[in-house]
């Protein structure tokens, strides 16, 4: 398993040095790999379905508990299924849709990070491997999103994204570190053992936030949801992949991962019921509103997440089972309506319903997939979707006493919603007259066209033997949310009941809707009047006051002047220091304890004073740059006197060569100006007199407190025998602080590299002109 | 000027036992230069290194974390001080960290020579 994870990393890697062939000539060879690994995991079938779970672990950062511990159960079996296979059909159509692109090598790049970041995601057993890859598919769908990088509105709304969801990520690693601390495991088959400890924590509702705050950004719940309509900006097989199949169930998978440890509370369930409950009416009646395609498709999607969250939240057998089957459904009809959408707009180059009809006659093969999707979106018997509708209305049926009316109500009115969206983009632009413009449409490569056919297909084919569709992948699964046996059967034909009654009634209203609701711009503006209310305005507008304060800050803290930044940085050591001084009490200056001067000495300061005075009096600027190095030679002597000789030796040559860093610059400087005002220049006196006080009484403070020599002893004694040195500041330097060290050196390197660009750039440019 | 530079590469040695070390090593080996090319001119000092001293950073870089690397083929920690047994003449005992002082005597001397002849050589 370790391998599929690490294969889609390694494949999106070998794409730098290989990009170019893989462009053009070999592109076949990359929906191979999705395809291995839809192959490789069929293969578990017979295994998953009897209930085994499968268990990998390769030892990594054991010091920190992270290990590569992976687990393959019914639940990450289905969404790792739903992963690779869709992934096939979609890395075999974004090869067509993005032929000649001249990015294509970066595309398949980030989708297949993407694609191994998910799968890592639904793999992985320890808590923290599942954030990295979470993460991680945050930031490739960044890019992914963000792919048509020239254009100003997709890079925007790839930040946006990346915002909501990174956000997200945050507050989930902090609600995954607590669950660590409470349970003390950080293996998520460990943490359902120790399920009783989570819940009657006192800490509990704070961990059920913070992961349901991760999990709502990733999935897109009201009041996060605004990101994933603006990511429709993304190529259309980002959308497909993404927003159909994979990112947006991140958080469902979340949510089903976390039900058996956390779920079955009343913060749980009646969290997860509101937040979904409110997403899946909203976003349904927003769909209906809407005219781009895409547009239709995202709304619809986040009314499909609001009903997993409403339903695992709701947390009955017949819940899960039906949220189990519908993760399916929905992922097989979504992700076939956004390939649909794709071609429409690859080939119409509009994708405004109020533009579109009749495309049947020219792309046939388009619109039977359209079609297909769009009824089993809309729960039409003889498709899956049929089976997941009537799940889920059995679910609200026999939620409980008296909320299961409500609850009906609201699926209902939903679904009603959600059939006549799904009508209007699988089916609307395909009826009715072709228009004059888009007679000269031809059919698409075969390759565009056939994965959307076969994942509508797949749909019908799940829908008319249920029974063994729902044995091979939603039993399992269903088990593993449930955390117990569900005894999943699914069966096409229930006899007459209410929910068969409720399901035709479903979809002849959502019928009936599509007909009357005939979409037209004036419901555009009539939305855009609500917008100061919108989270995304609100967020925005939050968003641009921080941008506001940063570059107030910036322009008052950061204004590039040496000078301030000095300024500033003195000030704030003296405040510490002075406050420091000023905790330890009453200052006492022991005159007496301090050792008699030498005339060496009093000859040094003597000098040193001088040439302070003199490099603070002179107008020249070359006095003062030998004064400063007079300076700095004397803090030297002074090292010597006081049997320092590594940091004389070092404070030596670094005056040696600042004083020639400051003669080289000083012939291209202009002549001695003076910029400061007298205030100013007062105050720089103050700053500095006060920094020299508090400085001397911390020296003369020091003699006082009783010296701490463990360090500096540890240091004496282990010098020789763990590193063979006897200059025991080297040997801290090359040894004990190696790292330090390094890390020293790569800054300096830095800085070495900064001033040669800069510098260079500014001779190119002058070179220029 | 070879006697500074013998002077750098003899701290540099010493290091470990008596004071001196890469960074003493690296500032004294680059004043060499420095004067070097006060009285010959940048070029020529460009012309006697070779190549551009930029080109020494990474070079530097790398043998320091070669070092930090190193002990982990012998299953030990990074950064643990790898020891050959015998004494060599001249040098006495080589260790992993000679090599890390190495890197960051050849760093030292890169960035200050990229920062001043950069510097010498912009001309406005």
């Amino acid at each position: 398993m370790l391998f599929t994870v690490l294969s889609g990393l390694i494949g999106s890697l070998l794409l730098l040095p290989f990009g170019k062939p893989l462009k053009s000539k070999w592109s076949l060879l990359l929906p191979l790999l999705p395809a291995a690994l839809f192959i490789y995991y069929l293969q578990y079938i017979p295994a998953i379905s009897s209930g085994e779970q499968i268990h990998q672990s390769t030892a990594w950062v054991p010091s920190l508990g992270m290990n590569l511990d992976f687990r393959l159960d019914g639940l990450s079996f289905l969404f790792a299924l739903l992963i690779t296979g869709i992934g096939t059909a979609i890395f075999f159509y974004a090869r067509s849709y993005l032929k000649n692109h001249i990015y294509l090598d970066r595309f398949f790049g980030y989708l297949c990070l993407f694609m191994s970041a998910m799968l890592g995601i639904v793999l992985s057993d320890n808590i923290f491997l599942l954030f990295i890859f979470w993460e991680l598919t945050s930031i490739s769908s960044f890019f992914l999103i963000g792919f048509n990088n020239n254009e100003p509105a997709s890079r925007k709304s790839a930040t946006t994204a990346l915002t909501v969801t990174g956000m997200g990520g945050f507050f989930l690693l902090a609600g995954l570190i607590l669950l660590g601390n409470i349970s003390g495991t950080y293996t998520i088959s460990e943490l359902v053992s120790s399920r009783n400890t989570i819940i009657h924590h006192p800490q509990y509702p704070l961990v059920v936030g913070l992961l349901l705050m991760g999990a709502f950004t990733k999935s897109a719940q009201f009041p996060f949801h605004f990101w994933l309509p603006s990511a429709m900006r993304a190529p259309t097989p980002v959308s497909a992949y993404l927003h159909s199949a994979t990112m947006v169930k991140a958080g469902i998978y979340l949510l089903a991962r976390f039900n058996p440890i956390l779920g079955g509370t009343d913060w749980w369930s009646n969290t997860l019921m509101i937040a979904g409950g409110f997403t899946m009416v909203y976003a349904a009646c927003h769909s209906l509103l809407r005219t781009d395609l895409k547009s239709i498709l995202a709304y619809s999607t986040i009314s499909a997440l609001g009903i997993l969250t409403f339903l695992i939240g709701l947390g009955t057998r017949d819940a899960i089972i039906a949220a189990s089957v519908f993760i399916l459904a929905h992922a097989l009809y979504k992700a076939t309506l956004f390939l649909v959408a794709g071609i429409i707009d690859h080939e119409a180059h509009t994708r405004d319903i109020t533009k579109l009809a009749g495309l049947r006659k020219v792309l046939l093969p388009v619109a039977v997939a359209g079609l297909l999707a769009a009824l089993s979106s809309g729960g039409m018997p003889l498709t899956f979707g049929f089976i997941g509708k009537d799940l889920i209305y059995e679910a609200t049926l026999h939620a409980g006493t008296s909320s299961s009316f409500i609850l009906t109500t609201l699926a209902v009115t939903t679904n009603i919603a959600l059939v006549a969206a799904g009508f209007m983009a699988g089916i609307r632009p395909f009826a009715g007259k072709l228009p004059a413009e888009f007679e000269k449409i031809h059919l698409p490569y075969t390759s565009l066209w056939l994965p959307a056919l076969l994942l509508a297909l797949l749909g019908v084919l799940f829908g008319c033997v249920p029974g063994i569709a729902g044995q091979l992948f939603s039993l399992q699964a269903a088990n593993a949310i449930s955390g117990s046996d569900t005894q999943l059967h699914l069966k096409l034909w229930h006899g007459f009941n209410l929910v068969l009654l409720l399901s035709l009634a479903t979809l002849a209203a959502g019928t009936f809707l599509y007909y009357i609701n005939k979409p037209s711009d004036k419901k555009q503006y009539f939305i855009q009047k609500f917008n100061p209310l919108s989270p995304e305005f609100i967020l925005n507008r939050f968003a641009n006051g921080i941008f506001s304060f940063s570059t107030w800050y910036t322009g008052k803290f950061h204004n590039g002047y040496l000078r301030s930044y000095h300024l500033k940085i003195l000030l704030f050591a003296e405040m510490l220091l002075a406050y420091k001084l000023w905790l330890s009490g009453p200052i006492k200056i022991d005159f007496y304890g301090l050792a008699m001067l030498s005339i060496y000495e009093i000859a040094v300061v003597a000098i040193l004073i001088g040439a302070l005075i003199m490099m603070i009096l002179t107008q020249s600027r070359l006095t003062a740059v030998v004064s400063m190095s007079i300076i700095g030679y004397c803090t030297c002597l002074m090292f010597v006197f006081y049997s320092a000789p590594d940091l004389a030796m070092t404070q030596f040559t670094i005056d040696t060569l600042t004083t020639v860093l400051f003669v080289l610059v000083l012939y291209k400087l202009p002549p001695f100006l003076n910029l400061a005002t007298t205030w100013e220049r007062y105050r720089d006196i103050a700053v500095s007199l006060g920094f020299g006080v508090i400085l001397s009484l911390v020296a003369l403070q020091v003699h006082h407190e009783a010296i701490s020599t463990q360090t500096s002893e540890f240091y004496a004694n282990n010098s020789y025998i763990l590193a063979k040195g006897k200059n025991v500041v080297n040997v801290i330097l090359v040894d004990f602080r190696g790292i330090d060290t390094m890390f020293e050196t790569v800054v300096l390197s830095i800085a070495a590299i900064g001033v040669y660009s800069l510098l260079r750039l500014r001779l190119k440019t002058s070179e220029k002109e | 000027m070879p006697i500074l530079l013998l002077f750098s590469i003899f701290l540099l040695l010493r290091g470990h036992y008596y004071p001196g070390g890469g960074f003493v090593g690296g500032l004294v080996a680059s004043i060499a230069f420095v004067l070097h090319s006060f009285t010959n001119g940048t070029d020529a000092t460009m012309k006697l290194l070779g190549r551009k001293p930029l080109s020494l950073i990474p070079v530097g870089l790398g043998i320091s974390a070669f070092s930090v690397i190193l002990p982990l083929f012998f299953g030990l920690p990074p950064m643990t001080g790898l020891w050959v047994q015998e004494k060599f003449p001249l040098i006495g005992l080589i260790g992993s960290s000679l090599f890390f002082d190495i890197g960051v005597y050849l760093v030292v001397i890169g960035v200050v020579l990229t920062i001043l002849f950069t510097i010498s050589l912009t001309d406005d």
